[in-house]
């Protein structure tokens, strides 16, 4: 049994480690991120590592708001990141 | 010692921000103590919620409406005195969608609405697919809904942040860090001041603003308030792309603010925020000032969240949080002087809605105070129409 797993990352495949996460592996790819924050678009990766801050959240086989710093990688597995349409912020001047 | 103040705000919420800004407006000069922090209790553990929508007629009623008429200009107004660069108050009219999902439910919310239209509150009967138009992602088994695009919202931390901040642009001074134990006292059951755990203030009149821990602290100056915590637990998911465009609540809402139940009640109140989250509440229970994780209410808050939205059952709930709200037995908040101590006023009271009638509030003490014009009749909310237990002796 090989050491190595192959995963599928926004359509590039990656190689990660038997037993690493998901967030380990994107942050031994050279990834520091891989989602924005709501209001700036600024970017996120992982902050807390432990499952708190849902800060690293992707999709995986088709299933939104994984932990990648919780979810052991997978042979297979088909990681996206993920993104949403804000709210339209209708203020006084709308009304 | 400190410099002695006109008014001593006990309290720095989003009720005793508003005072200290008002009364600052005014022209007194105001200290405010806060044990903790700005907004530190129920103004920062709630979801900012201004609204008309879950009151019939009534003084509670009549106060809000004169709220949301303050809530309307406050950003302008504040502007004056805040800092360049001081965010937004995010401050939305974003309005309510209620909504019934059984006959029975569909009646008493109609039948309610009719109640609520005379007394000035905008209230657009929807029917189901008028409904599914302004949210398509609700159940299909909706029978009735009521549109209120009056009901608003702000976040309520930057909010009590700015009223704090506006007072000291207008020379009050805010003090953190400090617990209010007991009264500096004139002759006679007056109050002159207060005295904390590390000085004493001398002050004309003291206000307390204290929310939930209002009866303490009323106690340790000599007087008397049956407030009472009344906890609530609220649930947010991970950000998702963007399916609910009001504040959207189930018709039992009206019918738990309204109890006297001190068992769990919960119905639904759902909405998105500006960052892409659902934040789902809601639930009532007296339980003292108990604040460890309440699971059963996270679990029945969760169950009828989904027969509003059937697609929230995939949601990730990313945390709970949840705070106490100041209960009234009456439901009716209490602004106005203290009926035993002179110079001890009241400002609390507002259970799950004292981010809505915050400014009235100020404007209501401000008025009280100077012996101005009132903005609204002030007495249905007098601390002396509160039955007061034998138990309780005027302060010699």
């Amino acid at each position: 049994m090989t050491d190595e797993l192959q995963l599928i990352f926004n359509g590039e495949r990656l190689t990660a480690r038997r037993g690493q996460s998901i967030a380990g592996a994107l942050l031994a790819s050279g990834r520091r991120s891989w989602r924005t924050t709501a209001a700036g678009r600024l970017p996120r990766g992982l902050f807390c590592g432990i499952g708190v801050c849902f800060d690293c959240l992707v999709t995986v086989n088709g299933v939104r708001d994984i932990r990648a710093c919780q979810r052991p990688a997978t042979e297979g597995d088909v990681v996206e990141t993920q993104d949403e349409t804000l709210p339209l912020r209708r203020t006084e001047k709308s009304r | 010692m400190p410099r002695p103040s006109d008014v001593i705000v006990v309290g720095a919420g989003i009720v005793g921000a508003a005072c200290a800004y008002a009364l600052s407006r005014a022209g007194f000069v105001v200290t405010v103590i806060e044990a903790k922090a700005a907004a530190s209790g129920t103004s920062g553990q709630g979801e900012g919620n201004i609204l008309v929508s879950d009151r019939g007629p009534g003084a509670e009623l009549v106060l809000a409406q004169y709220s949301l008429t303050r809530w309307d200009r406050i950003e302008q107004e504040l502007a004056e005195y805040l800092p360049t660069g001081f965010p937004e108050l995010e401050y939305e009219l974003k309005g309510g969608v209620v909504v019934a999902t059984t006959e029975a439910g569909a009646e008493s919310l109609l039948a309610f609405a009719g109640t609520q239209r005379p007394a000035g509150v905008t209230a657009i009967e929807l029917d189901h697919d008028g409904a599914l138009a302004l949210e398509p992602h609700l159940n299909p088994e909706v029978t009735a809904a009521v549109h209120y695009p009056q009901d608003a919202q702000v976040q309520p931390v930057i909010a009590t942040e700015a009223l704090l901040a506006a007072a000291r642009t207008l020379g009050a001074a805010t003090i953190f860090g400090e617990q209010v134990v007991g009264a500096l006292r004139g002759p006679g059951p007056t109050i002159t001041g207060v005295r904390t755990d590390r000085d004493e203030y001398p002050a004309s009149q003291v206000i307390i603003a204290c929310g939930p821990w209002s009866a303490q602290v009323a106690e340790t100056l000599g007087s008397w308030l049956p407030v009472r915590p009344r906890r609530g637990v609220l649930l947010v998911t991970t950000r998702m792309p963007h399916k609910i465009f009001h504040k959207v609540y189930d018709a039992d809402y009206v019918g738990a603010v309204v109890s006297d139940d001190h068992g769990l009640q919960t119905s639904s109140v759902i909405e998105s925020t500006a960052a892409g989250t659902v934040l789902v509440g809601s639930s009532r229970r007296q339980s003292g000032f108990d604040q460890s994780l309440d699971l059963h209410a996270v679990r029945e808050i969760a169950r009828k969240a989904i027969t509003i939205f059937p697609f929230l059952a995939d949601a990730s709930v990313m945390r709970v949080y949840g705070g106490l709200r100041p209960f009234m037995p009456d439901h009716l908040p209490v602004i106005g002087p203290d009926p035993l101590v002179s110079g001890l006023w009241h400002a609390t009271g507002h259970e799950g809605a004292g981010i809505s009638l915050s400014l009235g509030t100020g404007d209501l003490i401000t008025s009280l105070i100077t012996g101005s014009t009132s903005p609204v009749d002030p007495r249905p909310y007098a601390p002396a129409r509160l039955p007061r237990p034998d138990t309780v002796e005027v302060p010699a």
